[in-house]
Order: C-alpha cells, then sequence, then structure tokens
C-alpha cells in the first residue's frame, strides 16, 4: 500500500543545482509575464482573445505555441543527457536525476511535444483546406487543447514539487509499481497522461466527424487533399487506440493507489499485461505522429515542384494500408518476451510489410518532384531534408524487425538512433516544413529565409553528427539508459561525437527561435493570401485567415481546387458558387473549458499526493461545468452580412 | 445514418435558424449524433481493454476466492433484469419523442431512471457484501479485474443516471425541440450501448464465473 503520511518537507524537491537554477526561472519568468500583462493591460485581451476562443485558428496557434516550448524543454533535457554521456566516469549527473531526464525527455517529446505540434498544423489547416468554418464540435475543441494544455502543467510541475517520473518513458510495471517506486514522480506521469489523453480522443473524434461531413460542396473523398487524408488516418488510428492507453494508465495507477494486482509480482498479477497494452497504443502513437507529417510533405512537395502530387490514389491506399497494419505489429517492441516463434514471426512479417506503402509514398513524392519546376524554399528543404532521414530510419527499422537479429539490437543505442531517426527526421522535420508553410495563414507574414536557412543546416547536419555514431555504439555494446561507462569499452570518441551533433542541432533551434522573433518584426507580410502560388483551399483566404474563414463557402470542382480556381480565373470563368454574402453562423466564445480543464488539473494534482478533499473539490468542478453545459442554450450567434463585408474589405477583397 | 434521420424527422423542429446547407455553418443535429455514435466506439475500445485484463486474470485468484465462491446468481440476475428492461423502457422514451410526446418522454424517463438507480443499488450491495467479507480490489488479480471491470461499468451507468436527470428537466421546460429531442435520442443511444455491454459482462464474467 501507498505510504499516505507523505512529508510535506520533501514537497519541493531540493538539493539540486540544476532544480534550484529552475525553481528561479519559473518564479522570474511567472512574476515577468505577470508584469508584462498588466503593464499592458492585456489580462483582458488574453482571456477573450485566447483562453476564451473557440477558434479553430487560434486553438491551432496556441497548440503550436506550447508544442515550441515544450520542444525547447525536451531539448534541454536531451543536452544534459548528451553532457553527462560524453566522457566516460563523468559525475555531473547523478544516476537518480538521469533517471528523471530520460523520463521526461521522451513523455515531453511524443506526448507534450510531438502530440500538440501535430494538433497545432490540423487545426491551422484541416478546415481552411476542406473549406469549412470551424471543426465539427469548436467548444470540444478548445477543451481538448485545454486539457492538453494542463496535462503538460502537471507532468511540468514535478520537476520542482515532489520530483520526476524516473521509471522511463514506458513507465513499465513492476519498476512503475508502488513497491518500487514510492515517490509522487509516477503519480504525476499517469495523471498528466491521463489528462491529455482525454483531449487527445476528443479529438481524434472532432476531426474525424469534421473530416466525413464537413467538407465544401463538391469536395468528394477523392477530391481531399492528402493532408486531410493523412489527418483522417490519423483520427482513425487516435480513436481506436488511446482508449487502451487511458486503461493501461488507468489499471497502473489502481496498483499504486488502491493497492489493486494488475501488475504487481504478488497477488496474481501480471506485468506484460501492461506492457502489451502500452505498445497496442504505443506502435499505432508513432504513426499518429508520422501519418500528419506525410501529409505535410505531399502537400509541401506538390507546391514547391509545381505539380500535382504524383500517384494521388496510391498515397491515399498506402495512408490507410499504414493506419490498418500499425495496429499487428506492436509485438516487436518486445520480442525478447518470448512469446515464441510463431508470435514473433507473425509481427516481424508485419512489420516489414508495413514498410512497403511508406516506401510507396518515398517514391511518389521524388516522382513529384521530377520533372517538376522546384523552388527550395525553407519548408521545401525541410521536406528534401527528410527523406534520405526517413529512408535510413525506415531501412534500420527493417532491420530491428527481425526478431532473431533483435536479440541483439533490442534496447541498444541502435534502437536509440533508430526511432530518433524517425521521429526527429520524420515528425519534427515534417511539422517544421509545416510550420514554415502555414506561418503566414496563421500571422500574416512569412518567416525570414536567412535564419531559417541556418536553422535547417545546422540542425540537420547535427541530427547525423548526433545518431550516426550511436547505431555504432549500438552494434559495439551500448544499451539505453545507462547514466556511464567506463573508460576502454571504446565508446567515448562516438559519444563525445554525438554530444557535439547534440549541441549542434541546439544551435540549430536557437537559429529557428531567433528567425521567428526576427520576422515578428520585419517579417515580409504576406498581401495576397497566397506567398507559395498554393493549389489548395486556404491560399483562397486573406492572411491570417479572418475568424469565419470563408465569407462565401466555395464550391470544389477539382483536385487542386484553388489552383484549379486560379486557372480558371485567367481564363475569364467565374468559380461557381454562391454570390451573396449571407450571415455566417458561429459559435461563441466560452471560458468554461479553460476553468473545466483547470478543475481536472485539480483533481489530478490531489491524486497526486492523495490529498483526496482536493480531488473531490476538482471533480466537482468538472462535473458543474458539463452541467451548465447541459443546460446552456445561448451557444451560438450569426455575424451580419455588414461585418463581413467590412472584414473582407479590409483585407482588399469584396 | 437512417435511424438518427428517422429519429429526429418525424417530429417538426420548433425553430429552424436559417436554411439547412448540408456542409454547414449550422449546427446539424445529425453531426452530433454522428460525433457521438464515433465516441461510443472508443468507449467500446476501453471496454475491450478491460475485458482482455479480465480474459487473462480471472484464473489468478492467489489467495482469494475463486469467481464460483463470490457470485450471487439471484443478485446478478436482478441486475440484468433492470438493465434489460430499462433499455427498453429508454427505447419507449425515444419512440414517444419521435410522435412528440413530451409527457411520455419525461415518464419513460423516469422508469428508465429507477430502473437504472436499482441495477445500480443492487450492484454497489453486491461490491459492499463482498468487501465486508475481505474480498476487496487487493486481495487477487482476479478480483482487481473483476471490480475495476464491472465498476467501470457501473460508473457509465452511474454517470448515464445523472445525464439523463439534467435532460429529463429539460424536456419538461422546453418540451421537445430540435436540441432537446436530439439530446433524448443521445443519451438514449448511450444507455443502450451501457446495456450491451453488460451483455458482455453478463456472459463473459458471471455466466462463465458461476459455472467455472
Amino acid at each position: 500500500m501507498p505510504d499516505d503520511t507523505l512529508n510535506v518537507s520533501h514537497f519541493l524537491v531540493t538539493g539540486d543545482p540544476l532544480i534550484y537554477g529552475a525553481d528561479v526561472s519559473i518564479v522570474v519568468v511567472s512574476i515577468a509575464i505577470v508584469a508584462v500583462l498588466t503593464y499592458y493591460r492585456k489580462w483582458g485581451w488574453l482571456w477573450r482573445e485566447w483562453l476564451t476562443t473557440v477558434d479553430h485558428k487560434k486553438i491551432g496557434i496556441m497548440y503550436m505555441i506550447a508544442a515550441l516550448l515544450m520542444l525547447f524543454r525536451g531539448g534541454v533535457d536531451a543536452l544534459l543527457m548528451r553532457m553527462q554521456l560524453a566522457f566516460p566516469n563523468t559525475r555531473f549527473l547523478e544516476a537518480e536525476h538521469y533517471n528523471q531526464i530520460f523520463t521526461t525527455h521522451g513523455t515531453i517529446m511524443i506526448l507534450f511535444m510531438a502530440m500538440p505540434f501535430i494538433f497545432a498544423m490540423m487545426n491551422i489547416a484541416v478546415p481552411l483546406m476542406i473549406g469549412a468554418r470551424d471543426v465539427a464540435f469548436p467548444y470540444l475543441n478548445a477543451i481538448s487543447f485545454w486539457m492538453f494544455f494542463f496535462g503538460a502543467m502537471l507532468f511540468n510541475l514535478s520537476f520542482v514539487i515532489g520530483g520526476s517520473p524516473d521509471a522511463g518513458w514506458t513507465s513499465y510495471p513492476p519498476l512503475a509499481e508502488s513497491d518500487f517506486n514510492l515517490g509522487p514522480g509516477e503519480n504525476y506521469y499517469l495523471l498528466a497522461l491521463q489528462i491529455s489523453g482525454i483531449g487527445s480522443i476528443a479529438t481524434g473524434i472532432n476531426f474525424f466527424v469534421t473530416i466525413l461531413k464537413m467538407r465544401a460542396p463538391g469536395m468528394t473523398l477523392m477530391r481531399m487533399p492528402l493532408f486531410c487524408w493523412a489527418i483522417l488516418a490519423t483520427s482513425i488510428l487516435i480513436i481506436f487506440v488511446f482508449p487502451v492507453l487511458t486503461v493501461a494508465l488507468a489499471l497502473l495507477l489502481i496498483d499504486r493507489i488502491a493497492g489493486a494486482h494488475f501488475f504487481t509480482m504478488l497477488g496474481g498479477g501480471n506485468p506484460m499485461m501492461y506492457i502489451n497494452m502500452f505498445w497496442i497504443w504505443g506502435h499505432p502513437e508513432v504513426y499518429i505522429v508520422i501519418l500528419p507529417a506525410f501529409g505535410i510533405f505531399s502537400e509541401v512537395v506538390a507546391t514547391f515542384s509545381g505539380k500535382r502530387i504524383f500517384g494521388y490514389a496510391s498515397m491515399v491506399a498506402s495512408l490507410m494500408a499504414i493506419a490498418v497494419i500499425s495496429y499487428f505489429t506492436w509485438v516487436h517492441h518486445f520480442f525478447t518476451m518470448g512469446a515464441g516463434p510463431g508470435v514473433n514471426s507473425f509481427f516481424a512479417l508485419s512489420t516489414m510489410i508495413i514498410a512497403i506503402p511508406t516506401g510507396v509514398k518515398i517514391f511518389n513524392w521524388l516522382a513529384t518532384m521530377y520533372n517538376g519546376r522546384v523552388r527550395v524554399t525553407v519548408p521545401m528543404k525541410w521536406a528534401l531534408g527528410f527523406i534520405p532521414n526517413f529512408a535510413v530510419g525506415g531501412a534500420t527499422g527493417v532491420m530491428l524487425s527481425v526478431a532473431p537479429a533483435d536479440y541483439q539490437y533490442h534496447n541498444s543505442y541502435f534502437l536509440i538512433a533508430h526511432f530518433h531517426q524517425t521521429l526527429i527526421g520524420g515528425v519534427v522535420f515534417g511539422m517544421l516544413a509545416g510550420m514554415y508553410y502555414w506561418w503566414p495563414k496563421m500571422f500574416g507574414f512569412v518567416l525570414e529565409e536567412r535564419y531559417a536557412n541556418w536553422g535547417f543546416w545546422w540542425f540537420n547536419i547535427g541530427f547525423y553528427v548526433c545518431f550516426i555514431p550511436q547505431y555504432l555504439l549500438g552494434f559495439m555494446g551500448m544499451t539505453r539508459r545507462i547514466y556511464t561507462y567506463p573508460t576502454g569499452m571504446g565508446w567515448s570518441t562516438l559519444n563525445l561525437i554525438s554530444t557535439i551533433g547534440a549541441f549542434m542541432m541546439g544551435l540549430g533551434f536557437l537559429f529557428i527561435a531567433a528567425g521567428i522573433v526576427y520576422s515578428i518584426f520585419y517579417g515580409e507580410r504576406d498581401t495576397t493570401g497566397d506567398p507559395w502560388n498554393g493549389r489548395t483551399l486556404e491560399w483562397s483566404v486573406p492572411s491570417p485567415a479572418p475568424h469565419y474563414n470563408f465569407a462565401r463557402i466555395p464550391v470544389v470542382t477539382s483536385r487542386d481546387a484553388w489552383w484549379t480556381m486560379k486557372k480558371e480565373r485567367k481564363q475569364g470563368v467565374l468559380p461557381p458558387g454562391e454570390d451573396e454574402i449571407r450571415p455566417i453562423h458561429m459559435p461563441k466564445n466560452s471560458g468554461r473549458p479553460f476553468i473545466l480543464s483547470l478543475s481536472f488539473f485539480v483533481a489530478g494534482f490531489g491524486l497526486v499526493f492523495h490529498w483526496y478533499i482536493l480531488t473531490v473539490i476538482g471533480f466537482s468542478a468538472v462535473a458543474a461545468c458539463l452541467l451548465l453545459r447541459s443546460f446552456d442554450y445561448d451557444t451560438d450567434y450569426y455575424i451580419p452580412v455588414d461585418e463581413i463585408k467590412k472584414t473582407e474589405a479590409s483585407y482588399g477583397r469584396s | 445514418m437512417s435511424v438518427t434521420q428517422e429519429a429526429l424527422s418525424n417530429h417538426p423542429p420548433s425553430h429552424v435558424g436559417g436554411e439547412h446547407v448540408e456542409h454547414a455553418d449550422h449546427p446539424d443535429p445529425n453531426l452530433w449524433i454522428f460525433g457521438f455514435w464515433i465516441f461510443l466506439a472508443s468507449d467500446l475500445i476501453l471496454f475491450a481493454s478491460l475485458f482482455a485484463t479480465y480474459a487473462v486474470l480471472h484464473t489468478h485468484i492467489a489467495n482469494g476466492p475463486s469467481a464460483r465462491q463470490i457470485f450471487d446468481v439471484t443478485g446478478f440476475t436482478a441486475e440484468t433484469l433492470f438493465l434489460l428492461t430499462s433499455s427498453f423502457t429508454c427505447g419507449l422514451a425515444t419512440w414517444s419523442m419521435r410522435r412528440g410526446q413530451r409527457g411520455w418522454v419525461a415518464g419513460w424517463l423516469v422508469v428508465t431512471l429507477i430502473l437504472g438507480l436499482l441495477f445500480i443499488g443492487f450492484e454497489v450491495d453486491e461490491f459492499a457484501t463482498n468487501s465486508m467479507k475481505g474480498y476487496g480490489m487487493s486481495t487477487s488479480a482476479f478480483l482487481s479485474a473483476f471490480y475495476t471491470l464491472v465498476g467501470t461499468h457501473g460508473c457509465h451507468v452511474s454517470l448515464g443516471i445523472c445525464w439523463m436527470i439534467a435532460i429529463l428537466i429539460q424536456v419538461l421546460r422546453l418540451g421537445i425541440t430540435e436540441v432537446t429531442a436530439r439530446k433524448v435520442f443521445v443519451v438514449g443511444l448511450y444507455w443502450h450501448f451501457l446495456d450491451v455491454v453488460w451483455v458482455f459482462i453478463f456472459t463473459v464474467v458471471y455466466l462463465t464465473g458461476v459455472m467455472g
């Protein structure tokens, strides 16, 4: 049973200079934010424009800011680990601290960086691309964001209050059970993921319905931009696998809080059950984050090659094939469990098969560029950098899928290099491509190229310098999650090179961040709404898009709808559709999603420390929010025609 | 989607705000119903995971009792009857909603609620009796899985009761409008879904438990 008499003197984490530094910086930054908001009298603005918004574009922007901040935090974790491993026998981090850092690095990068980054891109682009005025359930969309946000806050809080989780991002029992892991860190992990997971499921449902039910007239499924197809596949994956994670985490929490025996060593528990369920979610999860990146590359490559995408139907088919097959590969994460040759062969084969549709996509991107008029812009650079990167990452994945060989690679640095190559080279490159590509649509100015180029080259080259040595280290027997190693293993030089690469990537990130700050002041304004000569509908509206998106809902007659409209307009053909502007029906802003999610945060925080009164208060507030919503009939309004005309005129349109 | 369209087309909507455009900026009730179906799909996966856990752990009784020793046939048969009947009365509420009979909708919802509360009462009694004998969550993996699976269903039913009360009040206050009709329909979907899950709990947990 867990220890209920938690010592309050351990409430604040003490004894480590790094954490004191974090305490100080958190306090300083918080004071600075409060001071700036108060000085410029921006509290009302913050509440009205952002905290209560239900506009998918603003929600997308908030997701993106959160993802970039989490990328920074996860990146700092990574640099701390690389500093510790740069030389043998280093005493920079204690073993316990190292465990916490690799745990938070993994958890943050997957769940609080990759996930919000894909949510950012889908929120910003999908409704605009399908000619809709918002997602199907805008209020639910706001709830999703704030659930993610407060989940992330709860997770990050563990660093200074109570101590971080330290059982790895996978949090395997029995190590993560209270017998071996008493501290509140694991509770933080379980509850933070649970809270943000509710938001993720809601987002999956929301975008599934949006894409299937909200498309503009004439936009058949096979006329949809490939990014929307990718999000449809991702949404299906989210809907069907996140509940499994919810259950795995809930059962582990019940073990820890109520002393149950799901995954314990005693009482008949079975730890492998958790591991199976974790990866039934975990493997599709990597496709949840990579498929949107594939979608972005499809848009970017087509736009900057000035051609329609090569093999559209095969692209759709391979997205869907990946989505289906990804449910049948989870055991390849633990071939060493000893499930027997029959089971291992099945999962080895399914893992190899899933590489085929992925390969199809790579060839299609290459064929799209072939004979195209390629413009090597910043988003295109990330797409071009992605292709060799992902080819290597995919090939090493197939190596890992060979079950007998996996007994050699399992949990070695070879594996670490492989999944970083797919997750950074695939997901992060994809999301950055998307960020540069859609930035003008979000903010009305283009990101400046010089800084962006420096950022790209440092990050891309740094990536290879960092991770290619890790493949070799894996072959040489270095396993993951070791906090130091003796001299004379032959690992020292490669580790040092890898650390240098990590810092090059860090420098790349700084250039990207500096470029954003520079562009806010000096970036080129986008007055056309179509800075890249785009092909899809989001480029048909002004930048930044007005909050109702389309004054008139477009009528779609072909794939690459905006490209067709531009061509027809040159030939003097007027696009079909409404002439009159009519009042637009919009959802009202609401502060309730924020308060609801804050209440979940309070309830979760209470559970972390077994302060059940706080939990009861939190859940009561949740119930109150839900009931208030049920009785609220004043949820939407109409924008009058005059106001729409005025807004359109301010963009120079009629 | 024929069921849902039928559900909402057989009564005149009380107000029509703007034209119905199919792609639309107007909140189409079918959108909510479709979304709720998808939610049920994901909730089904949640129960499937719990069933899988129960299937793996139900023989792991450690030093605790076996299923046969603790399951009370009268109790779970009564629970089953209450819940199955409540699903029928909930269906009658939807049927009356389609015919626009506010009083009958409210009446059948109240009957459904009473049956739901009886179900919960019996379940709480079963849990309490077993705990009193010292067979708790921490006794064995079997009991952990049992309490969690059946308890999760019970929590769903309890939530459904609160939700149905909220909708009952709205039906009494506002009559049957486009919005309340949609809400009655959706809570009905939820209720029938829980009934289906219970059929599986009845079979997989209780029947196999007392036979095994």
